[in-house]
């Protein structure tokens, strides 16, 4: 029988989580780098023994860890990630200009055809690409020279390229996003980049056609429709149906528009669940009730999903990096909470149950499956 | 000789029990050591000192004979107690909240 292997990144280590393809019984494995940030764990598609992680401290700065047992033994390799040539400014929160500094590794996207590349999603923003494994990264510079970049402004969880999509069908198209600059598309395999983030509304930047500066939390494809995105913004759930052409809202019938995560069910492109938080100035879910909505209609109807989710005083949080979904039958939905807890459901989001309850703050989620 | 201690994190990348000792003739400065570290253990690389720069990072911090040295001139001799091995060179993770 399949299994499922869940990879958990937190403010104090990473984990490790195990199950047969039933998904009831678990085996935590952990932790992993104790005492480290993890912002993310990720495995290759191609090869799911592959693991590469991103580990971090205020102390003792970056480090990339690799392994290819599947997580048994780890590896560090290379962790100097230099940006090309003449490193510009941009603007601070202060609207002064402010240098380009690397700070940390968010997000780590291996290819789904070859295991020694990946793409490494870097504050302050830029994207980074490694070939051999992790042992030396390359930035890929046309973004961060991206003519608008100087007007690029960090959110308050730092100024993070946090969202790294491959086009499955055109292999020479990307999408990223960063926290507050916007959606961008290469369309040659990461040499130029355009923003595209038309249609995006956001109350607080005064032009409401502004081409960047919008905090783009998350964006999420179905590989069998690489035109079609949606995407959690700050405020307001969003869909392009023109890869990125075009946004327009489907928040709907939502009980609040804000939150961080958003993921698209494995076998059913228009079914899509986000997990609302009451507001930018309250990172925590209304009325203290941990409710995912899932949308079967591809956004605008909404149901809350509650079947073994606390309903009565939970304000945790759910951050953009700690949800993700398995492609077994059914499809299993995951996500990590700011109190600790790895809830999983093995029926789409029908039901819930706690993996895991009380780990450090949960960073990042992904889930492989296992042969 | 020279004898240096790591804070338990650096320790476990590294993967190292108890002092690091490293074989350095004559006067040697911070820069010799940290260098002459790296070079041993590369996963360090980084960690105690900016890849570019050089700098040492605003939370590591060196002590050696009770003394502060994070702000000497990485060329600086040490003192002639950690040349000789009786003291050893501390690379210490400075206090702060987390």
């Amino acid at each position: 029988m399949s299994g499922v292997r869940v990879l958990v990144g937190t403010r104090k280590g990473a984990f490790i989580l195990t199950a047969d393809g039933t998904r009831r019984d678990w085996a935590i494995s952990g932790p992993h780098f104790g005492g480290w940030e993890m912002y993310h764990v990720n495995g290759s598609p191609a090869d799911p023994d592959r693991l590469y992680a991103s580990q971090s401290s205020g102390w003792f700065g970056q480090l990339m860890q690799r392994s290819d047992d599947g997580g048994k033994t780890w590896e560090p390799v290379g962790n100097e990630f230099t940006y090309e040539g003449e490193v510009g400014d941009h603007l601070w929160f202060d609207g002064t200009p402010r240098p380009w500094e690397f700070k940390r590794i968010w997000h780590l996207e291996p290819s789904p055809e070859d295991p020694d590349i990946v793409y490494a999603g870097v504050e302050d923003a830029a994207i980074f690409r490694t070939v051999d494994g992790g042992r030396s990264w390359q930035e890929l510079p046309g973004l961060r020279t991206h003519e608008s970049a100087p007007r690029w402004q960090p959110g308050a969880g730092g100024m993070c390229l946090h969202t790294i999509i491959q086009d499955p069908v055109n292999r020479d198209r990307m999408f990223i996003a960063i926290s507050a600059a916007g959606v961008f598309r290469t369309d040659d395999s990461g040499k130029t980049w355009q923003p595209i983030n038309r249609g995006l509304r956001s109350g607080q930047i005064p032009d409401p056609d502004a081409e960047v500066g919008h905090c783009v939390h998350r964006i999420a494809m179905h590989p069998s429709r690489p035109q079609v995105l949606f995407m959690q913004k700050h405020w307001d759930v969003m869909r392009t149906d023109d890869a990125g052409a075009s946004w327009h809202k489907i928040s709907g019938d939502l009980p609040t528009d804000f939150g961080f995560p958003i993921v698209v069910h494995a076998h059913e492109p228009e079914t899509i669940y986000v997990v609302p938080i009451t507001s930018d100035s309250e990172h925590y879910p209304p009325e203290g009730k941990l409710r995912v909505y899932r949308s079967r209609t591809g956004g605008n109807e909404w149901e809350p999903l509650t079947a073994g989710l606390p309903q009565a005083n939970c304000y945790v949080d759910v951050l953009r990096d700690a949800m993700a979904v398995d492609t077994l039958d059914p499809c299993g939905i995951y996500f990590g909470t700011t109190g600790g807890q790895v809830y999983g459901s093995a029926d789409g989001g029908d039901t819930w149950a706690p993996i895991v309850r009380d780990l450090p703050a949960v960073l990042s989620v992904e889930v492989q499956v296992l042969p | 000789m020279i004898r240096i201690v790591l804070p338990a994190h650096l320790k476990t990348l590294a993967k190292v029990n108890g002092e690091v000792r490293l074989e350095m003739p004559g006067p040697v400065t911070q820069r010799m050591v940290l260098d002459a570290l790296e070079a041993r253990y590369p996963m360090l690389r980084g960690t105690m000192r900016d890849h570019h720069t050089g700098q040492r990072r605003a939370f590591v911090r060196f002590y050696a004979c009770e003394e502060d040295l994070s702000n000497e001139s990485p060329d600086t001799p040490l003192p002639s107690r950690v040349a000789a091995g009786e003291e050893p060179f501390l690379v210490i993770g400075a206090m702060a909240g987390g």
